[in-house]
């Protein structure tokens, strides 16, 4: 099967320091990776490198047949990847109905009737679909963060990329959010996820992918990266990340 | 209770500012001023009569140099903060250059360089547009501060979320950083528009027939200098309250979103 996502031997360079290190990875549609690994491992910038919110410095990123280079592939690419942002990033001067359907109208051409039904469908989705015409700052962080979810959603993307998603939340808003990741985890949305929720990790992962030091260290299925690591990286990390083994 | 309290204290400021302003009239009253002078010159002052030559004075033509004033100094700031916002060294030198230059020296001086000594050089502009032309480039460099320092203020994630969606650059710009940006910005413009209302009184030393220049031409020729010159003042001091209430109403206007945080 064709690759959706493939990264071939991609560096980036943030000034001096080398943050990713000959980075290569192909996501297949349907597949659901997660990326762990601690802070400042690349994680973040290998997503922002995907929908090309960093541009990479070396090596190739391909997006459903579309390679990252010039203007027109980033749009390209950016209609088709959905981001959902640790901090929610909602526009706080537009409602959840219009946060939904900005950018349908803006750049899928949708007319506001189309935009408005589709946005309807995936805020009942993510059970926001009450809350259409509230502005973001009168929602919990983690009604927020459905609703960028659901944002995402609108623009049909092919892959959804998570980048910490429930990071920012209280613990009692987790659960709620990651309930709908696992939903679309079900419908077979293609995601890539970076997340510490290692219990989530194990429910909707196909493939886990540890990095370390702006490379990818290890990556297989939950249980052969959770149960049997190889590397004393990733047993150390897991050491920190899981104080408890019942995960 | 809350809302109590709050509707106590603004019926205390208005009882206050009605007592104030009683005390004020009683005040002028008492200098037992030539009022039937007043309301003689009033239409003039006003600028509800044209000028001999048909064109506007008075406080008409007040309003018209400072909103044609700020037409073109809003043009000067916007490409100006684009400037002073751009990573290419020149255009941000230029910006920079330019508003160090207009705002480190003072409007007047402005004023008559360019009406004074600009004929000099053979560059004679007429006394309305030398006024135009000063005001609009004096208040242009301090608007471009004003503008740049709300685009700055709108965090960076939000391009970014607004970029991920597909947003075109232009998008991202006109109906996500904008408007979050105006709502910074109208503040603080605000403030230089009342402020450029009251500058416009500058270009009468150009024998423009605005209100101050008409103001004081009459107390000199009647010798009613505290009559004119307080007619002029009150005329200011209304139209800047009512362009301080317009821009309470555009401040809630962009506030949305965030006013309801606000108020919990």
């Amino acid at each position: 099967m064709q690759a959706l996502v493939s990264l071939v031997d991609v560096d980036k360079w943030h000034g001096p320091m080398q943050v990713l290190h000959r980075i290569s990875l192909t996501v297949a549609p349907h597949e659901r990776v997660v990326i762990c690994g601690p802070s400042g491992s690349g994680k973040s910038t290998l997503l922002r490198c995907i929908n090309g919110l960093d541009r990479h410095d070396a090596g190739r990123v391909v997006v459903d047949g579309t390679e990252l280079a010039g203007r027109a592939s980033v749009a390209a690419i950016r209609r088709e990847v959905g981001m959902v942002f640790q901090s929610f990033n909602l526009f706080p001067h537009l409602t959840v109905l219009e946060n939904c359907t900005l950018a349908p109208i803006s750049v899928r051409r949708a007319s506001e009737g189309e935009a408005r039904d589709l946005a309807i469908r995936h805020l009942d989705e993510v059970r926001m679909a009450a809350h259409a015409s509230k502005y973001p700052s009168q929602l919990s962080g983690g009604e927020q963060q459905r609703v960028a979810i659901a944002r995402a959603l609108c623009m049909r993307p092919k892959v959804m990329l998570f980048d910490e998603p429930t990071s920012a939340l209280d613990p009692e808003m987790i659960k709620e959010v990651l309930d709908i990741l696992v939903g679309l985890a079900g419908s077979g949305m293609t995601m890539i996820c970076v997340t510490h929720e290692m219990g989530f990790a194990r429910r909707v992962a196909d493939r886990v992918i540890f990095m370390d030091g702006g490379s990818i260290v290890e990556q297989g299925t939950p249980s052969q990266t959770f149960d049997a690591p190889q590397t004393d990286r990733l047993k150390a990390f897991l050491g920190r990340v899981l104080p408890s083994r019942a995960l | 209770m809350a809302t109590d309290g709050k509707r106590y204290f603004r019926q205390q400021v208005w009882v206050t500012w009605i007592f104030l302003a009683a005390l004020l009239a009683c005040g002028c009253w008492e200098l037992h001023l030539d009022f039937a002078y007043v309301a003689q010159k009033l239409p003039f002052l006003l600028g509800v009569r044209r000028a001999p030559d048909g064109f506007l004075q008075g406080a008409a033509l007040t309003l018209f140099v400072t909103a044609v004033a700020c037409v073109f100094a809003l043009g000067v700031a916007l490409v100006t903060a684009m400037g002073r916002l751009s990573r290419n060294p020149i255009a941000f030198a230029f910006a920079t250059f330019y508003a160090s230059l207009f705002r480190g020296t003072p409007l007047l001086v402005q004023v008559l360089i360019i009406y004074l000594a600009l004929p000099q050089l053979g560059i004679v502009l007429g006394a309305l547009t030398s006024g135009l032309l000063a005001l609009s480039l004096n208040y242009g460099a301090y608007l471009a501060e004003t503008i740049r320092s709300g685009v700055m203020a709108v965090p960076a994630v939000q391009r970014e979320a607004a970029l991920a969606l597909g947003l075109s650059p232009w998008v991202t710009t006109s109906r996500v950083v904008a408007p979050q940006a105006l709502r910074l910005i109208i503040p603080p413009a605000g403030a230089l528009v009342v402020s450029m209302l009251k500058d416009s009184s500058l270009v009468s030393i150009m024998g423009l027939w605005e209100l101050n220049f008409l103001a004081q031409s009459y107390a000199r020729t009647s010798f009613h200098y505290m009559e004119m010159l307080l007619a002029a003042a009150l005329i200011y001091w209304v139209l800047s309250i009512v362009f301080e209430i317009v821009q309470a109403r555009l401040e809630r206007r962009f506030g949305r979103g965030v006013a309801l945080l606000a108020k919990g």
